[in-house]
């Protein structure tokens, strides 16, 4: 099978996409569809731009969690690895309970953080840390286990320290399984933090997408439930996209998945 | 130059034996001195612990019996060459050539020279600059053979570090290696299984029998002046090969 080309990769998508926002548009009007039953998408896009103020500051409410939640989960999630790394006893006491905090739906737990936290951002970042860090934690700890154990000796008969092992070694070794799992866990970070924000609910000001979704729900303003929801799959792209730049920069040069071997 | 006129040994075992758990004997009662800047070649049948026993020596791995001196002193620099290139795919063949260096924390503009030098030495020059992933499989070898006397080490020691090349790249790699040992004399300790290049490169080929491991024959691979192209196809070198055959054939039999 011949692999298609850096265009057809991209226009191809957009055909796609094109032709069904087009059957769209065609089916709301051929059959004379109210906007609150389903708006079409030209519709949907006038609202995103007319109420662009409200929405644009629900969206950087969102994103500012997101953004913050990732940065907890790579932190929390890689300084967990490394100390799984050095001591399989550390390992085998936390891990289970980083499982336990992965295989809990964040929904059933959401409502207890609110109550716990006196903050509601900070109860939205905690929920959207939750989901986000695992990933991370697991895939580096992967990583950082999974290194050359000729390497490892090498070192060994170097007398490297510990410290050494882990920066110029391990860390390294590991950056292929990191970033996958940083892949990954920016996706999730915003589900956590849109779900998140549904089971809370704010109000106001502090308000994110997830409330925009549902204040425009009871007002019956569906077109703008459906710009909100543009908004969040726009964000999940390109939180994705740059994820994936960011994975390719750094490992571009010498990492099978990204390197492009002379033919 | 032949290897008993050679003062003092460097490394002697006594008595070294590994068992892991409670499994049957890996290695059992081995006896061995080799002199210091001698060319040793262990060489036996997969399985009977040759890699153990070099694993040993480099104290990568405690004997479960006996011990591993060294004479001289304190335990020299040993470099160790694996059985592939074993190089970290995110470091130039420079940066590679260089950790031993960087662990031992030489300054920078110094680890550089020596790196580079040690490239030269292999030939590799051009390729500081390249990536592994760029670099074909004998010059992969051939970096990590820099890696191994970029510290300039009393002791070499090699795991069957040519297995994996083909004919062609093996012989001039073992031609390399025999050059690199005369110009600077350190102490090799060779893991083979095979009898040619045990033959070819060593003073000394130490044949193992297998389970356990141990010593069935230790041979003096006689032959004054250079070890070269003449050399691999006199009659001599033939004759010496079949020596060492029929000692390799005792030991699977033993």
């Amino acid at each position: 099978m011949t692999r298609p080309g850096a265009a057809a990769r991209l226009l191809a998508p957009l055909l796609v996409g094109t032709l069904l926002l087009g059957a769209w548009e065609g089916a709301v009007r051929w059959f004379a569809l109210p906007p609150y039953v389903l708006p079409g998408p030209l519709l949907v896009a006038r609202t995103l731009v007319e109420d662009w103020p409200s929405l644009s500051a629900a969206l950087l409410v969102t994103l500012r969690v997101t953004a913050l939640a990732l940065l907890a989960a790579v932190v929390s999630g890689v300084g967990l690895a490394v100390l799984f790394s050095q001591s399989r006893w550390i390992e085998t006491a936390l891990l289970p309970y980083a499982v336990i905090l992965q295989v809990t739906p964040v929904v059933a737990v959401a409502p207890l953080i609110v109550i716990l936290a006196d903050d509601v951002r900070v109860a939205l970042l905690v929920c959207a840390w939750i989901v986000a860090f695992f990933p991370i934690v697991s895939n580096t700890t992967a990583g950082l286990n999974g290194t050359d154990r000729r390497l490892l000796d090498l070192f060994r008969l170097h007398g490297a320290t510990r410290w050494q092992t882990l920066t110029q070694l391990r860390l390294p070794a590991a950056m292929p399984f990191f970033l996958a799992g940083l892949r990954i866990s920016g996706g999730l970070a915003l589900i956590g933090a849109i779900v998140a924000e549904f089971v809370a609910g704010t109000g106001g000001a502090a308000s994110g997408l997830a409330g925009s979704i549902l204040e425009a729900g009871y007002q019956l303003r569906i077109p703008r439930m459906f710009a909100a929801l543009a908004l969040i799959s726009a964000s999940g792209v390109a939180i994705h996209l740059a994820t994936s730049l960011v994975s390719h920069l750094a490992l571009r040069r010498w990492h099978e998945s990204a390197a492009r071997w002379e033919e | 130059m032949a290897v008993g006129t050679m003062t003092g040994a460097a490394l002697a075992l006594r008595g070294v034996g590994k068992r892991y758990r409670a499994g049957p004997p890996v290695l059992a009662g081995i006896d061995l001195d080799v002199p210091a800047g001698a060319f040793v070649s262990l060489l036996g049948a997969s399985g009977c612990g040759k890699s153990t026993l070099l694993r040993i020596v480099a104290g990568l791995s405690p004997p479960t019996e006996g011990r591993v001196a060294w004479p001289a002193g304190a335990p020299p620099r040993i470099g160790f060459v694996f059985q592939d290139p074993v190089l970290m795919p995110w470091r130039t063949a420079l940066g590679n050539v260089a950790v031993p260096l960087r662990l031992a924390r030489v300054p920078r503009a110094e680890r550089r020279a020596r790196a580079a030098a040690a490239l030269e030495r292999v030939g590799l020059a051009d390729a500081a600059a390249r990536l592994p992933r760029e670099l074909s499989g004998g010059m992969r070898m051939r970096v990590s053979l820099a890696r191994a006397l970029v510290t300039e080490p009393e002791v070499l020691l090699l795991d069957e570090p040519f297995a994996a090349l083909d004919e062609i790249t093996r012989h001039r790699l073992n031609d390399d290696l025999l050059r690199l040992w005369s110009a600077r004399r350190f102490t090799a300790l060779f893991v083979t299984h095979s009898v040619l290049e045990s033959v070819l490169l060593s003073g000394r080929v130490v044949v193992l029998a297998a389970r356990p491991g141990r010593i069935h024959a230790s041979l003096p691979v006689d032959a004054p002046g250079a070890r070269d192209e003449a050399f691999r196809t006199s009659p001599s070198y033939a004759a010496l090969c079949r020596t060492v055959s029929g000692a390799l054939a005792g030991a699977m039999a033993a």
